[in-house]
């Protein structure tokens, strides 16, 4: 069987779950070999993850020469393992980054490139939403290496004991390759809440909190959540732009989205559309956001939530 | 730049799987105005050079529109490349007839993108393009700020806040924080008019027309089907804290509780 190549996101060795929903995916199209860009001690630890994944080999790419320099390196050391393994598939978790990987690796080695899947059965067939959700279309990749990015959510992680042999794979990287550097990282101050784009369950707010975002807050932790915000809610400057959803922020699919005092304009509905389940609370009964929920409260934000959030805690002793 | 279908309007694709550019009414992808606009600010805060604003754009007939809009927004000059072999190109694709566009225009010391269009959204093409012109990418900035040959920008990343350096000449890709887009003024509109307009098809830039359009896309959509239209879900009005209640309910007979 063909090795798939499954590119693992990971924060400082920490395996990120899209990474398991991946090599969950990956073994639907041959046997999933994982490839990762870290410091070489952490790919013990990194290996046992995912092998029990079902990843049969973990490629380790040493970034210590090409931490800071953007996506190329990593476009041109994929092109390298790409060339030696032969792989069926290559699939990476859909973040700007991996996309703009993608993007590169798609015309080094010729091979066609489909983004934001979110589902690929074998073939590779890949199905995306588009049009803010309002149709589904099924793709495939007719050049060379199918490359795909795969969105969070896109399947459940399945385990399966894979051999996990760790192998070294040194890169040779261009200099070229180097010329947009990192001069400068500052972590965001850490919420203590899931990251927003892998969330199960993502609580947003809008224009209707009025730039008071605890009860939404409050709400979200009730439910172990990620926050969210519209448009509207970032360019009052009551939330940062990382906490954007939408078609200029982050599109999220999680298993369920309650958008509070969010009216739902398209850009903002091309953000969470593909949610499973859509919750809406709002004090315009009017608001579009209606037209999409599976459930929508009509009421006002600060009354609802809070008191949501005290009936949750009580059920939860 | 890309001509798109309007977002708020009917949006559908052909028989071909192709998106449907005709039936629906076109503007410029409103993610590129912010792309015009930063590079009329690079312009502008280098008062004494000579610098000159390019707004460029592959598309069909009427994306010549999304070109005067750039002119009229205030650059110097447009490209259009206009061929009926580039219908159902792929972002491959796509990104090579930008690449020889731009080559023949320039070369370019900045090549500006907005961070996605606002129909594929794949986000793909600068990436693509600076493969192609061989030229490092720095990508969804939401503050630019240059000096000499130096530029600097600002970014979000997943969980951090980043400042990228490089060196011109580079593909830069801005977001929607990199600073409002101006409206054409009515003296805009009028100098519009005025400003050379060049259109190109695919031998003047010296690419075969068999390497795009929809045949030999790199990847191709089979099959398309509109959502359904959501069963209405249920929807309560909020008296006496009902409206709580009612949600708590909601979520835990999902399970979500």
């Amino acid at each position: 069987m063909s090795e798939v190549l499954v590119v693992i996101d990971h924060a400082d060795g920490a395996v990120k779950k899209p990474t398991l929903e991946l090599l969950t995916i990956a073994r639907r199209l041959g046997e999933p070999s994982a490839v990762f860009f870290g410091s070489p001690d952490k790919a013990d630890a990194v290996a046992e993850k995912v092998k029990a994944y079902g990843a049969e080999k973990v490629y380790v790419v040493d970034d210590a020469e090409i931490k800071g320099y953007l996506v190329a390196p990593k476009a041109e050391a994929l092109q390298q393992l790409a060339e030696q393994a032969q792989p069926a598939a290559i699939l990476l978790p859909s973040s700007f980054e991996n996309k703009e990987v993608a993007a590169r690796l798609a015309i080094k080695i010729g091979s066609g490139l489909i983004t934001d899947a979110v589902d690929v059965q074998e073939g590779p067939v890949t199905t995306q939403s588009v049009f803010a959700g309002n149709y589904t279309v099924q793709a495939k990749v007719t050049q060379g290496t199918p490359i795909i990015t795969v969105k969070p959510n896109a399947a459940a992680p399945e385990e399966a004991a894979g051999a996990g042999a760790v192998e070294a794979f040194s890169a040779t990287v261009s200099d070229a390759a180097k010329t947009a550097q990192v001069v400068a990282t500052q972590p965001r101050e850490s919420t203590g809440r899931p990251e927003l784009t892998e969330a199960a369950i993502v609580v947003s707010g809008g224009r209707g909190t009025g730039g008071d975002f605890a009860p939404v807050e409050g709400f979200a932790d009730s439910l172990g959540a990620a926050v969210g915000a519209s448009r509207a809610a970032v360019d009052s400057g009551w939330m940062p732009h990382a906490f954007q959803v939408g078609q200029t922020g982050k599109t999220v699919s999680p298993q369920l989205y309650v958008a509070n005092g969010i009216s739902g304009a398209i850009q903002h509905r091309a953000g969470m559309q593909t949610s499973k389940v859509i919750v809406a609370v709002n004090k315009d009964e009017e608001a579009p956001i209606f037209e999409l929920v599976d459930f929508g409260v009509v009421g006002d934000l600060h009354s609802v939530l809070p008191a949501a959030t005290e009936q949750i805690a009580a059920r939860k002793g | 730049m890309k001509y798109v279908p309007d977002a708020t309007a009917d949006r559908k694709f052909e028989d071909d799987n192709t998106v449907d550019r005709v039936g629906v009414d076109g503007l410029l992808s409103e993610l590129d105005e912010y792309a015009v606009e930063q590079a009329l600010q690079f312009r502008e805060k280098r008062e004494g050079e000579e610098i000159e604003v390019t707004a460029l754009c592959v598309g069909p007939e009427k994306a010549v529109d999304a070109v005067r809009k750039a002119l009229q927004m205030g650059a110097d000059k447009g490209v259009h490349v206009v061929d009926d072999a580039i219908a159902g190109s792929d972002s491959i694709a796509t990104s090579l007839v930008l690449a020889k566009a731009i080559e023949k225009v320039g070369p370019a010391d900045l090549v500006v993108c907005g961070m996605a269009s606002t129909d594929g959204g794949m986000s793909v093409v600068p990436a693509m393009l600076a493969e192609r012109l061989g030229l490092p990418q720095v990508t969804l900035a939401s503050v630019v700020e240059s000096q000499g040959d130096q530029v600097r920008v600002k970014r979000d990343n997943e969980g951090s806040t980043e400042v990228i350096g490089a060196t011109l000449p580079l593909v830069l890709s801005v977001t929607d924080q990199s600073g409002e887009a101006r409206y054409p003024s009515f003296k805009g509109i009028m100098a519009a008019k005025k400003k050379p307009l060049e259109t190109y098809s695919l031998s003047d830039l010296g690419v075969d027309a068999g390497e795009v359009g929809l045949s030999v896309a790199w990847s191709q959509v089979e099959d398309t089907t509109a959502r359904p239209p959501r069963t209405a879900g249920e929807i309560v009005t909020d008296e006496d804290g009902s409206g709580a209640t009612a949600l708590v309910e909601f979520l835990a007979s999902k399970k979500f509780i």
